[in-house]
């Protein structure tokens, strides 16, 4: 395998809603930080996520969602995931996503979800925490 | 406005403040930071006098209310004479629900009525589209076809109140489906009064929420403009929107240039069809965000209303006043709105209501407190209501026309706002108008720098947000109930709308549907053949495939 030392972060927005902000500005924190990052835009389908994510090889993907629609494209985001192959990659999750909703997600393989409030930094300190660089 | 020789023994006294009392005051202590600037990044004077406004001519810049430059209210009497119309954003569920919150903030005294639609409907997706999944219902009402549209105005008299509706690519359905419902209350179309939001290119920039290409979504704005000023004269066809530009990470600098260029365009759009500006503009319509700087806020609304009619009179030869009255419609900052901490929220939404109020809007949407976490429960639309309340009934700003006018920080930086906002406009010129301006990314790229430079102050402490960066809670639980829409409105939905395309004559609806296929292909202005196709019980997601068959889709430019 070649010798790759920067973390690779597909950021990709599901859903219908179009509350693109904090995707983007998570998405330019992280590259900032040294990160390669690819943003999907918006409106992308559980089948174009998991696609990209196989495609780009990344190691991390963060899903951010704000019309409350998490409980339905989660799920299937995650099985085409590991359909894939891609058990390894590290899911994790931003927008408006209820605290009830919190344990199911996770439970599903959602490894952190990070409501409105957080900062870029919490979010660039747990993607390098948790994502071993591939070497 | 000031006398000259006054103005030099001001200029005299200052310096001689600047230079005995104020070194002593800074000895003692040195003031909190280095730098106090607003959110549009203009700096902030430690104290305003005549002299900040000492260009300002009294008749020419300020003028009386309902007269030109309208700066002080298109009203002459304002809040004196009626009140700002509150209204209230709502919209979940089936129609039938949404129908119910409607009759519940019309007793609670709301005076204007204004609907959400989920987003299958407005990314014009039937609520059964395979894209629509889990979707239906949940940030707004799900509206398929007329007969949605039915059940949420049932045992509302149309002629009685009027509506805005939050819709841009499908505009012109959802405005077809509202006439539908008066004609068979049995209106006149002259009697139905409302908005359409209708500003399409926003959504390439900011709310995002685009279904066809940038040209062919202005043809669609201005068929709603045009067939308006013909046909449904209460009709506020377009609302040219810098909420959503703000709310995506512009300064209110930004908003308040993007916002106005908007406008200029929709102008030129429709004088293209050959009509008189004098025949539409006075039917233009204005929406912003407010924000949590006091006064940037409120210079903003200020300035937007003084250069709107600046440019409505000289750059398009309005003679009617009213074509250069500015009228808006203003909602508190959603983005503002913070889950930490949520009661906070109420104080936010308070100061945003009260800066819009003190700058004279025709209209205010308040957000309710729990917004950040889910849509509102009624208890606390019920607050966001009765916060407008007090402040109409209660603090007594509402005794005397633009209490603010003439105070020197407010004019002054009304004035800068007004500048930054024309050096903005000349740019856009240069670059040859908005849809360019799309094209190259310009506005995006604002708008995200914007917004990332605005969390970088957020993280690094330079911004303090209540609850968020300073003042938090070892464990911020929520107590708060939560709104929560159940799987099953989906469900029901979708039989409904499965038993409309059974029950209705589907001859019909196909013929109406090749009729609006055969206007699309020859250019005409698209209502009538809409109307009629709503009338037949087509539904919004065979009239959208309909028109993206002849414009196609627009494919987002991402610009990080």
């Amino acid at each position: 395998m070649q010798n790759r030392k920067k973390i690779r972060v597909l950021i990709a927005k599901p859903g219908l809603d179009s509350h693109d902000r904090g995707a983007k500005v998570v998405a330019r924190a992280l590259r900032d930080a040294g990160m390669e990052v690819i943003y999907t835009g918006l409106r992308q389908t559980p089948e174009q996520i998991a696609e990209t994510a196989l495609q780009e090889d990344v190691d991390v993907v963060g899903l951010s969602i704000l019309s409350g629609a998490h409980k339905t494209i989660f799920p299937r985001i995650i099985q085409l995931l590991k359909q894939k192959g891609l058990t390894d990659v590290v899911v994790f999750a931003g927008g408006i996503i209820p605290e009830d909703d919190v344990p199911d997600m996770k439970k599903l393989g959602i490894r952190e979800i990070f409501g409105p409030g957080t900062s870029t930094e919490a979010i660039v300190k747990y993607v390098s925490d948790n994502v071993p660089v591939r070497g | 406005m000031f006398d000259e020789k006054k103005l030099k023994e001001l200029k005299h006294e200052r310096q001689r403040w600047e230079q005995t009392t104020l070194p002593k005051w800074l000895k003692q202590s040195c003031e909190r930071k280095s730098d106090f600037h607003n959110h549009s990044g203009m700096p902030i004077n430690r104290l305003y006098t005549p002299e900040d406004i000492s260009d300002m001519d009294y008749v020419r810049d300020m003028g009386f209310p309902g007269e030109y430059p309208f700066l002080r209210g298109v009203h002459a009497t304002m809040y004196r004479g009626r009140l700002w119309t509150m209204r209230m954003f709502s919209g979940f569920g089936t129609a039938a629900d949404t129908n119910k919150r409607f009759k519940y903030l019309l007793k609670e005294g709301e005076t204007g009525l204004s609907t959400a639609f989920d987003y299958p409907t407005i990314m014009g997706y039937d609520s059964d589209h395979p894209m629509a999944k889990g979707e239906v219902g949940i940030c707004g009402v799900a509206i398929a076809s007329l007969r949605d549209m039915e059940t949420l105005f049932d045992g509302i008299p149309l002629d009685k109140v009027t509506t805005s509706m939050t819709i841009n690519g499908p505009a012109p359905m959802l405005l077809a489906m509202y006439a539908a419902v008066g004609d068979k209350q049995g209106l006149k179309r002259e009697v139905l009064g409302g908005t359409t939001q209708n500003d399409n290119l926003k959504e390439f920039f900011a709310q995002k929420l685009c279904i066809f290409p940038p040209k062919a979504s202005v043809k669609l704005t201005t068929d709603v403009i045009e067939y308006c000023a013909r046909e449904l004269p209460r009709w506020n066809p377009v609302s040219i929107s810098g909420y959503h530009i703000r709310e995506a990470g512009a300064t209110a600098l930004q908003e308040l240039a993007f916002t106005i260029y908007d406008g200029i365009s929709y102008v030129e759009s429709t004088l293209e069809r050959g009509l008189k500006v004098d025949d539409f503009a006075h039917r233009l319509s204005f929406f912003f965000a407010s924000h949590n700087d006091f006064f940037e806020e409120i210079a903003k609304f200020r300035a937007a209303r003084r250069l709107w009619a600046k440019l409505m009179k000289e750059r398009f030869h309005a003679k009617n006043p009213r074509s250069m009255w500015m009228r808006m419609h203003i909602q508190t900052s959603g983005c503002t709105l913070t889950p930490q901490q949520p009661l906070n929220n109420i104080i936010r939404t308070t100061m945003q209501a009260l800066s819009a109020v003190l700058s004279g809007t025709q209209s205010l949407h308040t957000n309710s407190f729990d917004e950040a976490l889910c849509l509102p429960t009624e208890e606390a639309v019920r607050v966001a209501i009765r916060t407008q309340q007090v402040i109409a009934h209660e603090s007594g700003v509402t005794n005397t026309v633009d209490p603010l006018g003439g105070a020197y920080y407010v004019e002054a930086l009304t004035n800068q706002m007004e500048q930054g906002a024309w050096d903005y406009i000349r740019k856009i010129d240069d670059m040859g108008g908005a849809i360019s301006a799309i094209e190259n990314g310009f506005f995006q790229k604002e708008i995200a720098d914007s917004a990332y430079l605005y969390q970088r102050e957020i993280d690094e402490k330079k911004r303090t947000i209540v609850g968020v960066n300073d003042y938090t809670l070892e464990k911020d639980e929520c107590p708060i109930e939560i709104l929560r829409i159940e799987p099953k409105v989906e469900e029901e939905q979708v039989a409904n709308l499965q038993k409309l395309r059974r029950e209705r004559d589907n001859r019909k609806a196909q013929q109406a549907l090749d009729k609006l296929h055969d206007a699309t292909e020859k250019d005409q202005n698209l209502m009538p053949a809409i109307i009629e196709a709503v009338k037949a019980y087509t539904t919004l997601g065979e009239i959208t495939e309909v028109l993206k068959g002849v414009y196609g889709e627009y494919k987002e430019l991402i610009v990080i």
